[in-house]
């Protein structure tokens, strides 16, 4: 079936098959290669991708579920060559050794700064508990996004990501009735 | 200005943040255009022999272009057992399993597809009659042989290491205290973030190419070409990125060459992709020793004798798992000074995953026998376990010191190391800490472990000649350099550091030296990546490459300059050759490689294995009532010599320590009586994440070896093999004054609460507390 | 690793979607935000051959106060519910429910119907629905009709869903201001509960401690006749017999529920 969605802010039709997991999309439709699969059990995080501004598994989306949304890969996250400042702050503090876990976790990050701007250490390990590295012990990527925290909040900057205005979020009340 | 030594950013890094690392499957390349999948059937059932495999319904399901079983390719040898002569030679496989089964996860059939999705979906149209055998799972019935796995050797015991009759009975006459425990060295899963994956395309020339994520190209090479019956030169390995690796991606394993086999068949190339499930089933796990440690001494805290005992449980086919024992007896008495020490080890097939090699191979199994060793006679004879570490270790040295063990450690300073790390850690303050929460009756007690350690690494490519590396440094006339190494960074920051070996040497920027690896054309020697070598081997060799073209390069630059060489200056700043004393009278480096390529290639030789040591303090916090354990402090000195750049090291270090700790009280593989693993996706397998650690305290120490002119040692593993004991004696520290002595790993809530229970009701000092009753 | 082959309709309104279920019967599940159905069909542990999204139904989404209750449309992300200011005053027994629910990243597609439906009793919603007294309305082709929450939960991953009806709202009383405690034991951040309790007004509630979530009725009739929280809590294990597995026998267990159940009766979470 037909499946239209945004992607980096680019428009796109595809034709996939109901089954096709977002993260298989972004990988081989797109070419979008930096989101990886890490395992069978919506677990690592590797995959991580932002829909419509806020963090999920891209292998526990299918595509047709995303159809009329935007979705943002790590590809799409530098503006102008330039890194977004969540990705500085990880070379910055050596974030990342292997890279396999690094765009879901940048992702996440992302996410994650984006709902709690000045997080604690505590906060910062609990909003990644969803994302696996085997590499770093963790302990330089808590620094990168605490560091990252701190840039923003002492030079406030337009995010390089793409955001609904509208984010498809549900609204606090409820239709009086639900139809049936 | 000198940059060794100084934090230098990744120049890798760019990459991998926004269009990220070309994993095995990332991998675009026209000889790899119109690719098959690959998929393997594998083994649901611990041990049995296959009555029969029948792939027809398989082979009509859609995307289906082929299945095959051992039969098909019958082409291939057996592989025998990673060491034959050393281990039973009868203990042999097929590439596919060819008569029987013996461990669940090993490979049976495999489907090939037109597409990936394809893959599963045809999978499970595949039939497999299998005749069950017993499950060989406990080591101690697999030792008695009752079931065999190989009905051909005879026995279940793969290789042995010494035997028990060569034990000293009066080992410990003369000691006023001997105390002995067994105890476990759990099972635990590599679990590097990328999986195995392998693509291959035959040329029209009769060579193969194959990506494969691996740690030594070179080493790939060979195995691959053993396992498919062809001469190394008709095949030829490409390093993608590799998204880690801590052991297990040593060499080619059955799947690689599967994929290969299938690609030559096909006419086509092929491709696999490991799924988590099959990685912690069929990648080599870790670990896995049960040992017995018995300790002797005078109340005074002298340790007089030790022994070890080791039964290595080698999975199913002996590979280097088998091994690794070697290493551990090696390494048994860690820095102290113990008068008399013997240990022996054998090694035992059982049906589960073969046991490789994991981040310390070998060496945390002696660091965590004897540190547990060293607490339990601290406990059995009421003393600081830091005041008898301290009696107890070797004094530093500066000349190599020869072990009983055959080991030759270069340089030492262990009790130096211990003092910084409790110092770093305010000792006595978590001690005062400790005593008023056990005052207090506090529900979550605290506790402090430590660990001293020593380990050895560089010990070479597993030749018999001496640890070598190679390394090949090119000055281009752009102003650029290249490097050709024969290590396999996979995280480490190679391309970095080896980059600021041959700026320092060159005078050329870090960020215009580009690093190649990891293809055997173009680097057909080298020995990896793995047992922290890379750095004293791998970067002693760039930079007397680099060293050594400097030198070529005086020659042309006294041509140039119509000077001698001996009058000839180098300006590392400038990069730059100048007459002494005339300044105007000079050639810059990289005007020398206009007319001819400027390059050396060298080979640097390490007189041998160095040995890096360190001490870790943990603190943990024990819910008594719960048994969870909260690791709340790592401290440690790791002290690997010089530090080249120590954000690298500090990385090496804390991912080192997350893995040792993660073993300690998260990580284990399990499997029932029958053979089933239970832990065999990340949702079931403890794989640590960010909430388990806290950030960790790294103090500085640096003693430098002699062996290379760096004066460095290896720093990868070291964290992890220093961080899993100081964990566990933590853990078994906090429950002390309830009488707990030991806990085996890892100390899941579980244990620790059955521990307790256990001291408890055996009265074995302590009130109940941690009963509901409180 | 990925589903087995099946077709894809996006419901346009909760009618339509029971007019799908009611046409392609059995052999059809609901999608909402996916993530206990999904990873269940990637494993091949299930294969519906039809998926029915609901996910994006306004009409399933949102929060309303309805009387004494709060209202919760089933396609209500984890999210959504944990950082709502009116059921973080109203009953933020269930805010913090769903704030424990997996990880950020799963909070932001699993739905509280969608988790209900799903009926694990090791999870965090079902356990705080049958501690808050709750129900669900269940939407059929005949109306609605509401049933309370330890009717709803008929055994490991059953429910008391009738062929052809979905899952439209939960409902749970407004108690703001009524002291409420919460205990997940893992042993990792986003693990489910290898033993879970809850505890408001007199009730508790046990995950994983059977098929089921259970109330701990032996310790709440306790509670009732003057027991303290430490000694009601002894009686937490009552008439259990929860299962095993690599992470706890059942002795251990039967402990765990004890100890959490005095500490969410102490009002902790």
């Amino acid at each position: 079936m037909r499946a239209e969605l945004t992607v980096n802010g680019q428009h796109r039709s595809d034709e996939v098959e109901p089954r096709l997991l977002l993260v298989h999309y972004l990988r081989e439709v797109c070419g979008l290669r930096a989101a990886n699969v890490g395992c069978d059990t919506t677990s690592c995080g590797a995959c991580t991708v932002l829909l419509n501004g806020t963090s999920v598994k891209s292998c526990t989306v299918l595509t047709v579920q995303a159809a009329g949304q935007q979705v943002t890969t790590a590809e799409g996250l530098a503006a102008d060559g330039e890194l977004h400042p969540v990705q500085a702050a990880f070379r910055q503090e050596h974030g990342l050794q292997c890279g396999f876990c690094t765009p879901g976790m940048v992702m996440a990050a992302v996410g994650l700064l984006s709902e709690n701007p000045d997080p604690t250490e505590t906060e910062v390990r609990e909003g990644l508990e969803g994302n696996f590295c085997r590499c770093t012990g963790y302990h330089n990527i808590v620094r990168a996004v605490l560091a990252a925290a701190a840039a923003a909040s002492a030079a406030p900057t337009e995010t390089a990501v793409p955001v609904d205005t509208e984010p498809a979020a549900p609204v606090d009340t409820l239709p009086a009735e639900v139809a049936g | 200005m000198s940059i060794l030594g100084t934090r230098v950013l990744r120049t890798e890094d760019p990459r991998f943040l926004t269009s990220g690392g070309v994993y095995t499957d990332d991998v675009v390349d026209e000889r790899l255009a119109g690719a098959c999948q690959v998929f393997f059937v594998r083994s649901p059932i611990a041990h049995a022999r296959i009555r029969a495999v029948d792939v027809t319904a398989a082979l009509s399901a859609p995307g289906v272009v082929a299945a095959f079983t051992a039969a098909d390719l019958d082409d291939l040898p057996a592989i025998p057992p990673m060491m034959p002569g050393l281990m039973n030679d009868h203990m042999t496989r097929g590439v596919l399993a060819s008569g029987k089964v013996r461990h669940v996860g090993e490979p049976v059939a495999v489907v090939v597809t037109e597409q990936a999705y394809q893959g599963e979906d045809a999978m499970e149209l595949v039939e497999v009659d299998y005749d069950p055998l017993p499950a060989v799972v406990d080591l101690a019935a697999a030792a008695s042989d009752e079931v065999l796995l190989f009905e051909e050797a005879g026995t279940n015991i793969a290789a042995n290491f010494g035997d028990a009759s060569t034990l000293d009975d009066h080992l410990f006459d003369g000691c006023e205290v001997v105390t002995a425990r067994r105890i476990v060295n759990q099972r635990v899963a590599p679990a590097p973030m990328e999986t195995r994956a392998a693509a291959a395309a035959w040329g029209e020339d009769g060579r193969l190419t194959a990506w494969i994520p691996n740690q030594g190209a070179q080493g790939t090479r060979s195995g691959l070409a053993l396992l498919l019956g062809l001469p190394e030169e008709q095949v030829r390995i490409i390093t993608p990125d590799v998204g880690g690796a801590f052991g297990a991606k040593f060499g080619a394993d059955p799947e690689h060459a599967v994929v290969a086999w299938v690609a030559r068949r096909l006419g086509r190339p092929a491709r696999w992709s490991e799924t988590r499930y099959e990685n912690l089933i069929a990648m080599t796990h870790g670990r896995a020793q049960q040992q017995t440690v018995t300790i002797g001494g005078r109340r005074d805290g002298t340790v007089l004798a030790y022994r070890l005992e080791i039964v290595q449980d080698a999975g199913s086919y002996p590979r280097i798992g088998a091994m690794l024992p070697y290493l551990t007896i090696m390494m048994t008495p860690g820095p102290y000074a113990i008068g008399q020490a013997e240990a022996v080890a054998r090694s035992v097939v059982t049906t589960t995953t073969p046991v490789g090699a994991y981040r310390g191979a070998g060496r945390p199994e002696a660091t965590a026998a004897v540190e547990r060793a060293i607490d339990l006679f601290a406990a059995e004879i009421g003393m600081d376990p830091a005041d008898v570490r301290r009696r107890n270790l070797l004094p530093p040295f500066t000349e190599p010191h020869r072990t009983a063990f055959g080991a030759l450690y270069d340089t030492g300073d262990y009790a130096t190391a211990l003092d910084k790390v409790l110092a770093a850690a305010g000792y006595q303050d978590l001690r005062r800490e400790q005593a008023e929460r056990r005052a207090r009756g506090d529900v979550i007690a605290l506790g402090i472990g430590l660990s001293s350690y020593v380990e050895i690494t560089g010990m070479g490519d597993g030749g018999p000649q001496a640890p070598e590396e190679n390394a090949t440094v090119e000055v281009h006339p752009d102003g650029t350099a290249t490097i050709l190494t024969g290590t396999s960074p996979h995280g480490q920051g190679h391309a970095t550091a080896w980059a600021m070996l041959a700026s320092e040497e060159l005078g050329i920027p870090v960020d215009k030296i580009t690093l190649k690896w990891g293809d055997t054309d173009l680097v057909p020697q080298g020995g990896g990546t793995g047992g922290s070598r890379s750095l004293q081997h791998g970067g002693s060799a760039v930079r007397q490459a680099a060293q050594e073209l400097i030198e070529v390069a005086r020659q042309r630059a006294a041509a140039e300059l119509e000077a001698s060489p001996a009058d000839l200056r180098f300006d590392v700043e400038r990069s730059t050759f100048a007459v002494a004393g005339d300044p105007d009278a000079s050639v810059p480096l990289t005007r020398l490689a206009e007319e001819e390529r400027l390059l050396v290639r060298t080979v640097f030789s390490a007189p041998g294995a160095t040995f890096p040591f360190g001490s870790h303090l943990a603190v943990v916090e024990v819910d008594t009532e719960t048994g969870k354990v909260v690791l709340r402090r790592v401290v440690t000195v790791d002290d690997a010599g010089f530090v080249l750049n120590p954000l690298l090291a500090e990385g090496q270090r804390h991912g080192g320590i997350a893995q040792g700790a993660a073993q300690a009280f998260l990580e284990e593989v399990v499997y029932d009586g029958d053979g089933n693993p239970l832990t065999a996706s990340f949702a079931d397998y403890p794989f640590l994440s960010a909430t388990e650690v806290p950030s960790f305290e790294l103090a500085d120490m640096q003693t430098l070896t002699s062996y290379n002119p760096l004066g460095v040692k290896g720093i990868g593993e070291a964290g992890t093999i220093g961080a899993t004991p100081a964990v566990q004696n933590a853990v078994v520290d906090a429950l002390a004054h309830l009488g707990v002595r030991h806990i085996d790993m890892p100390a899941s809530p579980q244990r620790v609460w059955q521990a307790i229970q256990a001291a408890a009701g055996s009265g074995a000092g302590g009130s109940s507390t941690g009963s509901e009753n409180a | 690793m990925i589903p087995a082959p099946f077709d894809y309709v996006a419901a346009e309104s909760a009618a339509h979607a029971l007019d799908l279920l009611e046409s392609f019967g059995d052999d059809a599940k609901l999608l909402a935000g996916g993530h206990s159905l999904l990873p269940m069909m990637k494993l091949r542990l299930a294969a519906p051959s039809v998926l029915i999204d609901i996910g994006g139904l306004a009409e399933l989404i949102g929060i309303r106060v309805e009387g004494d209750e709060l209202v919760i449309g089933a396609a209500t992300l984890h999210a959504f519910l944990a950082a709502s200011d009116l059921v973080r005053a109203e009953a933020p027994l269930l805010a913090h429910s769903a704030a424990q629910v997996g990880d950020p990243q799963i909070r932001h597609r699993g739905t509280i119907g969608g988790s209900l439906a799903h009926a694990d009793p090791a999870a965090d919603l079902p356990m705080a629905l049958v501690a808050l007294g709750g129900s669900v309305d269940l939407l059929g082709q005949g109306g609605t009709r509401n049933v309370a929450a330890e009717d709803f939960f008929a055994g490991y991953f059953e429910t008391a869903l009738e062929p052809g009806e979905l899952v439209a709202a939960a409902r749970v009383p407004r108690r703001p201001g009524a002291p409420w405690g919460y205990q997940k034991f893992v042993r990792r951040a986003n693990d489910w509960a290898i033993v879970g309790a809850a505890a408001i007004d007199g009730r508790i509630a046990l995950a994983n401690m059977g098929p089921v979530p259970l109330r701990a009725r032996a310790a709440e009739q306790a509670l009732a006749d003057g027991a303290s929280a430490a000694e009601a809590a002894l009686l937490a294990a009552e008439g259990t017999e929860p299962g095993e597995d690599v992470h706890a026998d059942r002795a251990y267990r039967q402990h765990l529920a004890r100890v959490l159940t005095r500490r969410a009766l102490d009002h902790r979470t």
